[in-house]
C-alpha cells in the first residue's frame, strides 16, 4: 500500500533552532530517507519551495494568485511517499520523523491504486 | 503466440530451473541470481533474432555460469573468491556440459520456498519469488507493483541480504514446517494473483503481467505436487476467476461487476478445467480454504444469470469457509449470499455484526450495506452509503461505480 506523507513545517519552530541543533536535525533527516530508501519502501522524497500558486475560479475566470498558505503558520514543507506492506507501517515510518519532535507535523494519506473486488 | 512470446514463454519456464543448477553448485544465492538475471536478458535479446537454440536450459545454464564467475572475479576480493569457487566446483563442472548431459533439475519448489521464507516482509516475498522464480526483470517487477525501478530494486537486493541474514537455505523445509511453508507460498501466489487481478491504477483494471506468472507457477506446482488438495484448489480458483477477467471491464474501461456481465465474454475452455479440477479434488482430497474458494467461483461460473446462480449453495459454501478460516472479508461476502437466500434485511443484520470489527468504515463494508439497502427499497439511504463507499474507496474504477450508483439510487 502506499502512503504520501505530508510534512508540516513552521517558520517559528524552525528559525528558534540553535544551528548545532539543525545540523543534528538535518542528519537525521537523511538517515532516516537514507534506511527508508534502504529497505526498498521510499517511492520518492522531496522539499517544496514557498512559493506555490494558487489556482481558483473567481467568477467565470481561472486565476492565478500567489498561494495563500503563505500567510498560515504551518505550511507543507516537504513530502516523502513510501510503498508499505501494511498502514501500521506507514504510522510507524511516520512516528519515526524526526522532524516531528520539533514542533510542525506530519499527514498520512493512503494513496489510490488498488481495491479489492466487488 | 509471436516469436518473442513463445521465447518468453520459454525463459520464464527455465528461470528456476537455471537458478537450481547454479544455486546447487555455488551456493551463493544472491550472486547466483543476478547471473541468472543477466542470462536471461542476453536470451531475451539473441533468441528472438537467432531462434531458440537447441538446449535452451544448457545454453542459459552456460551463460549464467560465465556470468557468475565473472562476477565474482570482478569482486574486490578476487583471488581469495576465485580460489573458494574454483576449489568448490567440481573439475567437470568447469567444461560447459554438453546439451543431453546436464541434468534437469527441478528445483521450482525449493526456490519458492526461499522466496517465501517467512522471514521477509509479504511485499519481499512477493517481489523475489517474481523475479527468482518467475523470471521477471527488476523493471517489470516495479511496473507491475507501481513503484519505481529504483524502489524496485532496493527492495529485492535488501531481501537477498536478508535472506543471508537469516541464514536461509536452499533445501526443503524440516517436515514438522513443512505444511505451514507451503501455506506460505500458497499465500504469496494468491497474492500475486489477486494484485493482478483486482489492481486498478490508471486505465487498467487488470494486469495480466502479475495474473499470468501467477498461474503460470501455481500449475507448475500442482504438476510436482499433484495430490496437494490446495494447490489444486489454488489452481482451479485461479482459472475459474480468470475465465470471467474479459467480461469484467466494460468499453470505457470502467467496473462491471458480476451481475452486469456478458457471460457470452467468459472464457468456456479455462471454465471446464476449473470446474473439472475442482470437481476431481473436492472428491478425493481433505477439504481446505483455496477448494471451498474455487468451488464457490465454480458455482457463479456455471450460472447463466445472476437470478439463475445456485445461491443456497454459495451461502453453504461460505459458511463452509468462514468455519475453515474465519475471517470478516468472508463473512461479508457471507452477508451478500444471505441476502440473496433470506433478503437484504436478514443480510444487513450480518454486517450489523461487521461493524465494530477492522471491516469497519471500509469501503467494502460501506459498498455491501449500500447494494443491501438498494435491495431493501431504502433509496436514500442507499444514495447516502455508496457516496461514503466511494469516498473511501481504494481505486478510482471502483470510486467511479460506486458514484454512478449513488447518483442512480438519488434520481430514482
Amino acid at each position: 500500500m502506499k502512503y504520501l506523507m505530508l510534512i508540516y513545517g513552521n517558520e517559528d519552530v524552525w528559525n528558534s533552532l540553535a544551528p548545532a541543533d539543525l545540523d543534528a536535525l538535518i542528519g537525521e533527516v537523511d538517515a532516516f530517507n537514507e534506511a527508508l530508501r534502504e529497505s526498498g519502501e521510499l517511492i520518492g522524497v522531496e522539499g517544496l519551495i514557498q512559493r506555490p500558486r494558487s489556482v481558483r475560479m473567481v467568477r467565470d475566470v481561472v486565476v492565478v494568485t500567489d498561494g495563500p498558505y503563505l500567510e498560515a503558520k504551518e505550511f507543507v514543507g516537504s513530502y516523502f511517499a513510501v510503498d508499505v506492506d501494511d498502514e501500521q507501517r506507514a504510522l510507524e515510518i511516520a512516528r519515526s520523523y524526526p522532524g516531528v519532535r520539533y514542533g510542525g507535523g506530519l499527514e498520512v494519506w493512503p494513496l489510490m491504486e488498488r481495491g479489492g473486488e466487488l | 503466440m509471436t516469436p518473442d512470446d513463445r521465447v518468453e514463454d520459454v525463459l520464464r519456464s527455465l528461470a528456476p530451473q537455471v537458478l537450481g543448477v547454479l544455486v546447487h553448485r555455488y551456493g551463493d544465492f544472491a550472486r547466483c541470481e543476478d547471473a541468472v538475471q543477466e542470462a536471461l536478458i542476453a536470451a531475451a535479446d539473441a533468441w528472438p533474432r537467432t531462434g531458440v537454440p537447441e538446449n535452451p536450459l544448457g545454453w542459459l545454464t552456460t551463460v549464467a555460469a560465465r556470468r557468475y564467475v565473472d562476477m565474482v572475479r570482478a569482486d574486490s576480493a578476487r583471488e581469495r573468491r576465485e580460489r573458494a569457487v574454483f576449489d568448490a566446483t567440481p573439475p567437470d563442472a568447469l567444461v560447459a556440459p554438453a546439451p543431453d548431459e546436464e541434468p534437469v533439475r527441478d528445483d521450482l519448489l525449493e526456490l519458492l520456498f526461499l522466496c517465501c521464507h517467512p522471514g521477509l516482509a509479504a511485499s519481499s516475498q512477493l517481489a523475489l519469488t517474481l523475479r527468482a522464480v518467475g523470471g521477471l526483470t527488476t523493471a517489470e517487477i516495479a511496473t507491475a507493483c507501481l513503484v519505481p525501478e529504483k524502489t524496485m530494486g532496493q527492495r529485492i537486493s535488501r531481501a537477498k541480504q536478508r535472506l543471508r541474514e537469516v541464514g536461509a537455505r536452499f533445501e526443503p523445509p524440516p517436515e514438522h514446517e513443512y505444511g505451514q511453508r507451503l501455506q506460505v507460498v500458497l499465500h504469496v501466489l494468491y497474492l500475486m494473483f489477486n494484485e493482478g487481478y483486482s489492481t486498478s491504477a490508471g486505465a487498467e483494471l487488470r494486469r495480466a503481467d502479475l495474473t499470468r506468472p501467477a498461474l503460470h507457477l501455481v500449475r507448475r506446482l500442482h504438476e510436482r505436487l499433484p495430490k496437494s488438495g490446495e494447490i489444486a484448489g489454488l489452481l482451479a480458483l485461479m482459472l475459474l476467476t480468470e475465465a470471467r477477467s474479459q467480461a469484467r471491464t466494460g468499453p470505457d474501461g470502467t467496473l462491471v461487476p458480476l451481475a452486469g456481465q456478458d457471460r457470452s465474454r467468459w472464457d468456456a475452455v479455462a471454465i471446464a478445467e476449473g470446474v473439472d479440477l475442482i470437481t476431481r479434488t473436492l472428491a478425493t482430497r481433505p477439504l481446505g480454504p483455496y477448494q471451498v474458494q474455487a468451488a464457490i467461483a465454480a458455482v457463479h461460473d456455471e450460472a447463466s444469470s445472476i437470478e439463475t446462480t445456485d445461491w443456497p449453495q454459495i451461502l453453504a459454501l461460505y459458511e463452509v469457509l468462514e468455519r475453515l478460516a474465519p475471517n470478516p472479508v468472508v463473512t461479508l461476502n457471507r452477508a451478500v449470499a444471505v441476502g440473496m437466500v433470506r433478503g437484504p434485511h436478514a443480510g444487513l443484520a450480518l454486517i450489523g455484526e461487521l461493524e465494530s470489527g477492522v471491516l469497519a468504515g471500509s469501503h467494502r463494508l460501506l459498498a455491501v450495506r449500500a447494494h443491501l439497502l438498494e435491495q431493501a427499497g431504502d433509496r436514500v439511504a442507499a444514495a447516502a452509503t455508496f457516496q461514503e463507499a466511494a469516498r473511501m474507496a481504494g481505486s478510482r474504477p471502483e470510486q467511479r461505480f460506486l458514484l454512478r450508483r449513488a447518483t442512480a439510487n438519488r434520481t430514482a
